[in-house]
């Protein structure tokens, strides 16, 4: 789960990772009036999305090319920048060409940077250890300096038995070229995020650029949080700051029912049990020529009102033009599958042609139930079978349309 | 022969008086797999499908003599349910529960480390030698012993393979989920060496998606290894958009080779066949054998 960078600053305040003072705004007055409260001279007001490079991105439909983060001398050029960017559109590298609404600024006050440096911290998936990667490349596109110059991406690994100990944040702070209060800072510093990646279940904390300021002191300017999913149950503050408004209408739906959907752009609506088949499934609808609307897996353990749920998912995206249903059953049982495309079918009238492929636990009763509904179902007899047949009947049904 | 399970097994389950523990281990007793006790904590002294429950796995193993565990307990109480059966000094411990926070498995991950036991997964099918042993959730039916050692980070596209495999004639000694998580007990190679030492598997079928690098590891691996048996494979994911991603950390870290594409590239480099869509992955070991 992702969170904004100012929720992402007010949780690491509170660990003891310093940031610049800031507050969140919802509308333009909001906005003045966190300037208003700051010391000054200097105001930053930054886009709230879910996405990199607002900075360097840029509004839709605006005169000028400035982006998301804009430094403002006066409370009156913060009420000019928040009146350009709310309820406007930011498109940047990381949100494609359709770009993303921006509903919440952050206000900070400006702080005068005396050199800027990378830090994240996140699962080395290779060593199955948290690790830090820092860097004197601050601000920059750090994937250019992984490809170009790897040497100046320093990694520290923690091992789990231990947990961070301060020659590790020592360690860091010297690869950075640090000395005297900047040093004793930067350990501070990589002890707080620490403490807070771990005691939250963070999936990954960027930090870019980290800073020093003109008195020494080790700043996170911008941040990047992003949670593990599987360990919100243990952290209900965190599961809160979840930002609807950053989700497709659909991916929350199917997010309510415990479904993984992911919306894409082909007219093939697509039912799988399990990732890797779900992945597979539109992999070979590709490869026969047609175009996947969706991923979507309902998982183990679908009961029929979930399958339904899925199904009334895919037929929402006016886009779908046909459906593939392929479930390999283990623990999904193939009867509860076949009710549940039976139920959802009944109650949207389906409108579409459906190929279903079945097999696994309980498929000769699932093609039953199939077989005896009297609805129009294309049945297939294994994924070969089931991609042919569906990129060809939806190419049927769009040309028919 | 066969890797990891077999008729000698001695299986007991972690959450046997569930209704997952419940189910499966009904169908694992079904299936002919050689099931010894179970443990709830708490229900120590009662009996569950015939078998007997015990509060600990140290007290299970002490009574049974078990050398292998099925853990389907709910993911926050997963990682302590296999360190307990790591402690228990069980060699084979394979955990079903999916959604486990990734931290709690650094966690375990640094408890197997010089340990007596084998982690399989989590949030993988299980492990399979058909006709003798089935461990997890996989359909049993689906399986015919032969020549095929599987080994998959996914579930229901193993079963496809398994089908596969069986289709054209080849069946399987054993098949192994390691699954999908970025943390798991038992990687590629580990598997990769265990089929190269069992004289029953005479090729390799090995799927991966896309993510992580396991699988350019694997295929390096295998192109260093002195005698090679014939390996085939599939990455599932060549079609999965880029994902909505904030930040770059993960690409510095992970290198940029989790692509499906250069997966698929570097197994070719390797010696690999790769099936060119999924309902090649019989095929695809067929040519690697006849190669």
């Amino acid at each position: 789960m992702n969170i904004h960078e100012y929720q992402a600053k007010e949780l690491l305040k509170s660990y003891g990772v310093a940031v610049p003072e800031g507050r969140v705004a919802f509308t333009v007055d909001e906005a003045v009036k966190a300037a208003e409260a700051m010391p000054g001279p200097l105001y930053v007001v930054k886009a709230q999305i879910h996405a990199g490079g607002r900075g360097a991105g840029h509004f839709r439909d605006a005169a000028d090319d400035k982006g998301g983060v804009r430094l403002c001398k006066t409370t009156e050029a913060v009420k000019d920048a928040a009146e350009a960017m709310l309820g406007n559109v930011l498109v940047t590298k990381q949100t494609g060409e359709e770009g993303k609404e921006v509903k919440r600024l952050y206000v900070t006050d400006g702080v005068d940077i005396s050199k800027e440096y990378y830090c994240s911290l996140l699962l080395d998936r290779a060593t199955s250890r948290l690790t830090f990667a820092v860097s004197t490349e601050g601000g920059m596109d750090i994937e250019d300096v992984a490809e170009k110059t790897p040497e100046k991406i320093i990694k520290v690994e923690i091992d789990p038995a231990t947990g961070m100990m301060p020659f590790h944040a020592r360690e860091l702070a010297f690869a950075l070229g640090l000395s005297g209060a900047a040093f004793k800072s930067a350990v501070k510093f990589f002890g707080a995020l620490y403490k807070a990646y771990t005691d939250l279940d963070a999936e990954i904390m960027e930090i870019n650029p980290m800073i020093v300021t003109d008195k020494d002191e080790v700043m996170a300017l911008d941040a990047k949080v992003s949670f593990d999913d599987n360990a919100l149950f243990r952290h209900p503050n965190v599961a809160e700051l979840r930002d609807k408004d950053e989700e497709d209408e659909k991916e929350q739906q199917a997010h309510e029912y415990d479904l993984s959907y992911v919306a894409l752009d082909g007219n093939i609506g697509c039912m799988v049990n399990g990732a890797g088949l779900a992945m597979s499934t539109m992999d070979i609808i590709k490869y026969y020529g047609g175009e996947p609307a969706n991923f979507l897996d309902v998982g183990g353990g679908a009961n029929t009102e979930k399958v339904t749920a899925a199904f009334k998912i895919i037929l929402s995206d006016p886009n779908v033009k046909g459906i593939l249903v392929n479930i390999f059953g283990g623990i999904m049982k193939c009867d509860i599958i076949a009710e549940g495309v039976i139920a959802a079918a009944k109650e949207v009238s389906l409108s579409v042609p459906l190929v279903v492929r079945l097999e696994g636990t309980n498929v000769e009763k699932g093609k039953e139930i199939l077989n005896s509904s009297g609805l129009d179902i294309i049945a297939a007899s294994d994924l070969d079978d089931a991609a042919q047949k569906i990129v060809e009947a939806t190419q049927k049904s769009s040309a028919a349309a | 022969m066969s890797v990891l399970v077999d008729k000698n097994t001695r299986l007991i389950c972690q959450g046997i008086t569930g209704s997952q523990g419940t189910f499966h281990s009904e169908q694992a007793i079904a299936y002919g797999t050689n099931m010894v006790g179970g443990v709830t904590p708490g229900k120590g002294g009662q009996t569950h499908l015939g078998l007997p429950v015990f509060d600990t796995v140290a007290e299970a193993k002490e009574a049974t003599d078990c050398n292998a565990t099925v853990i389907y307990v709910p993911p926050p109480f997963a990682a302590d349910s296999i360190l307990e059966a790591v402690a228990a000094e069980i060699p084979l411990i394979i955990c079903i529960t999916e959604g486990i926070p990734v931290q709690d498995m650094v966690r375990v991950k640094a408890g197997l480390k010089n340990s007596k036991s084998r982690l399989i997964g989590p949030n993988c099918p299980g492990v399979i030698t058909p006709d003798e042993c089935k461990i997890g959730i996989m359909p049993g039916h689906i399986h015919t012993r032969g020549k095929v050692g599987i080994v998959s980070r996914s579930g229901t596209l193993t079963y496809e393979a398994v089908a596969q495999t069986g289709a054209v004639g080849l069946g399987q000694s054993t098949c192994i989920g390691i699954g999908g998580d970025p943390v798991n007990g038992t990687n590629f190679i580990d598997c990769i060496d265990m089929f190269m030492n069992d004289p029953e598997t005479e090729a390799i079928l090995m799927i991966g998606e896309i993510g992580g690098t396991a699988e350019i590891e694997a295929a390096e691996y295998y192109a260093k290894l002195d005698k090679k048996k014939p390996i085939a494979g599939f990455i599932a994911g060549a079609t999965a958009p880029p994902g909505k991603r904030m930040g770059h950390a993960g690409a510095i870290i992970g290198g940029a080779d989790d692509t499906a594409e250069a997966k698929m590239k570097k197994m070719r480099e390797c010696g690999f066949v790769v099936a060119e869509t999924p309902a090649m992955l019989g095929e695809a070991v067929k040519k690697a054998m006849a190669a």
